[in-house]
């Protein structure tokens, strides 16, 4: 680089550009901010006026989250004795006791076995279909790969309506598998098109070496591509996560009791006593896994973004 | 390792004919790689499509299964296409979807444009605006309402620090005059960051060179801004219009917690009308048709803005 070039912002311009910048940054996390400190506080202190932003961390919410509680009378607590461990303790302070465990464990559980299974299954499949059409000859080629992508122009809730009555007539409804396969055809699409991008970019040279080395064709894709693809591979296999781990109108339309995910879930913490440190600290633990992710991931994560969308 | 005939004779023929005999020919693999896919959007996507089509053609309904099943033909449709409170719903579609494109495009831009000032530490603020987008619409949605309310809320909080009225004189998704916008905000706020990225994109591709040639030329920085950066960034902030209009159309899990269409359907966007009509009133065949006049303007519009598109593409 020279030292002097003209297209180079000056550094006024990178100042005032950074400031700008910065500033919504700070305005954008924000709401963020404030769902993670929500769900360490009390509930009187989520709902105080002017909002608090100083305030004793407590982990109120975080039992209220993962307990059912009941109340109970001062001379039941009292024949009880004392409190034998730290969340019982916080939980007698209002008159009550703990009678079990809450459903936002099954229904976390619900998303990872879901959002893990769906995200293998996509890429796998995704890999294999990609990898066809970036070498092969396949008949009506563009045909087809206009057909994949189109399926996305659906609105969620114009498709559950069918995938609704043929979950319901094939036992589908409310179990893991069928939001599994779901899950991965909505995903697919996204899938087959970010990877033939980043399979299109492996030179043909390396396999053909292999085809005369005496590898058999399937042998030069699973030993030689597979590895060029593998950085490919993996960012689309977290777009398919966070696509099926954020789902809701799927969720919230076919599952029910056993296969409930949490998107669903969550907002109905709040029940009748407004507990807001409660639903926060739901969010939190549903969001943060999500957040650091994306920021220690950014590199490809960013890329993908941009790639798929100016691909297509 | 190879016990059956065939490996043993494929082991000692030299590697071109053993590839010949061990391995698939490359038409049968395309056609195992493909197939599952295929297989798999066949009978998630078209099947039901065709199904839904059928559907609208009845008066079927999916919480009465054993009732006879009645063909109505086209009445669907007309009803649909003649209903004032459809035509509300579209209204209250169309003023979320420019409000947000609008909002989008231009904070989206600017920021853009901003990050390509290339100052110090740009990705990992680049990365922080983008957070709101990769999180769960319904999770955010929900606890947005948190930030809604009246008295206690962040968002109302915030404004009457900045503007000095009341934060408990206004109501943003309780009032009908708010709620309209209260969804736009949060639209803005989880969805600019899309817009930026796509523009960011457009703006790394144009080469310094033309700058440079610019410069040399004296052309002003407001003229290369007008002549140079929009022309080039266009295409691809057509693009980011496309997918946000796709995706505001499909709006759904965002709105539907936030204010779940209410009050009254001031906020009832089509997909939640139409989750409405299909789930609560379980009026399946007319939700089926609805369905597929919302899939068919979708379809339509796209194709119409794709062939815009690709005009400016060729200019």
């Amino acid at each position: 680089m020279s030292g002097y070039s003209i297209t180079e912002p000056t550094p006024r311009q990178k100042w005032i550009a950074g400031t700008l910048v910065v500033l919504y940054a700070l305005i954008t996390i924000l709401p963020l901010l404030w769902i993670i400190a929500t769900g360490f506080k009390s509930p009187a202190d989520a709902i105080a006026y002017p909002p608090k932003v100083v305030f004793d961390p407590t982990l109120e919410g975080y039992v209220n989250l993962f307990t059912t509680r009941s109340r109970a009378t001062p001379e039941a607590l009292e024949a009880m004795g004392p409190p034998e461990t730290w969340y019982d303790g916080i939980v007698r302070q209002y008159g009550m006791v703990i009678s079990g465990p809450s459903r936002y464990g099954e229904r976390f559980l619900n998303s990872v076995v879901i959002g893990f299974g769906s995200t293998f299954l996509s890429v796998f499949l995704g890999t294999l279909a990609a990898y066809a059409f970036s070498r092969f000859k396949v008949p009506l080629k563009d045909d087809l790969l206009f057909f994949i992508l189109s399926t996305r122009m659906m609105p969620p809730i114009a498709v559950a309506i069918p995938i609704f009555l043929m979950f319901r007539t094939l036992g589908l409804s409310d179990t893991h598998l069928g939001m599994i396969l779901l899950y991965t055809a909505v995903n697919i699409s996204l899938a087959v098109w970010l990877l033939k991008g980043f399979i299109d970019e492996i030179p043909r040279e390396y396999e053909e070496a292999a085809l005369i080395d005496g590898y058999t064709r399937f042998q030069a894709f699973y030993k030689v591509v597979l590895p060029q693809a593998a950085t490919g591979i993996a960012s689309t296999a977290i777009f398919c996560l966070i696509f099926a781990w954020n789902e809701y109108a799927f969720a919230v339309l076919l599952t029910s009791g056993q296969a409930q995910t949490a998107p669903p879930f969550i907002p109905t913490i709040i029940g009748v006593g407004k507990d807001w440190p409660a639903v926060a600290a739901g969010a939190t633990l549903f969001l943060l896994p999500v957040m650091v992710f994306t920021i220690l991931l950014r590199k490809h994560l960013l890329r993908g973004i941009t790639f798929g969308a100016v691909r297509k | 390792m190879s016990h059956t005939p065939i490996e043993r004779v494929a082991a000692s023929t030299p590697p071109a004919i053993a590839s010949r005999v061990r391995g698939l020919s490359d038409r049968t693999l395309a056609w195992i790689f493909v197939a599952p896919t295929i297989f798999l959007l066949l009978a998630v996507n078209i099947f039901p499509l065709v199904w839904t089509i059928r559907l609208s053609l009845t008066n079927y309904r999916a919480n009465r299964a054993g009732a006879e099943l009645e063909w109505v033909g086209l009445r669907n449709y007309t009803r649909i296409l003649t209903d004032p409170d459809i035509w509300q719903t579209m209204q209250a579609t169309a003023h979320f979807l420019i409000w947000t494109i609008l909002l989008q495009v231009l904070i989206g831009f600017t920021l853009a444009w901003l990050i390509n000032r290339k100052f110090r530490g740009n990705d990992l603020w680049t990365t922080i605006i983008v957070l709101p987008m990769m999180l769960s619409p319904a999770v955010v949605g929900n606890f947005w309402t948190f930030l809604y309310q009246p008295q206690i809320g962040l968002f109302n909080y915030a404004v009457s620090f900045v503007t000095g009225i009341d934060p408990s004189s206004f109501s943003m998704i309780g009032s009908v005059e708010l709620a309209p916008w209260a969804i736009v905000i949060v639209d803005t706020w989880m969805w600019t960051p899309f817009v930026m990225l796509i523009c960011l994109a457009g703006l790394r591709s144009i080469p310094d060179y033309i700058y440079e040639a610019a410069a040399i030329d004296r052309a002003s920085p407001w003229r290369q801004f007008w002549t140079i950066t929009l022309p080039m960034v266009l295409p691809f902030l057509m693009l980011a219009v496309l997918f946000r209009g796709i995706e505001n159309f499909k709006m759904f899990d965002l709105v539907v917690q936030l204010t779940g269409g209410g009050p009254g359907s001031t906020t009832e966007l089509t997909s939640i009308n139409l989750k409405r009509e299909a789930f609560e009133k379980w009026r399946t065949g007319y939700a089926s048709a609805y369905a597929i006049i919302l899939f068919v303007t979708v379809f339509g519009l796209a194709s119409i803005y794709v062939k815009a598109l690709n005009k400016v593409k060729e200019r």
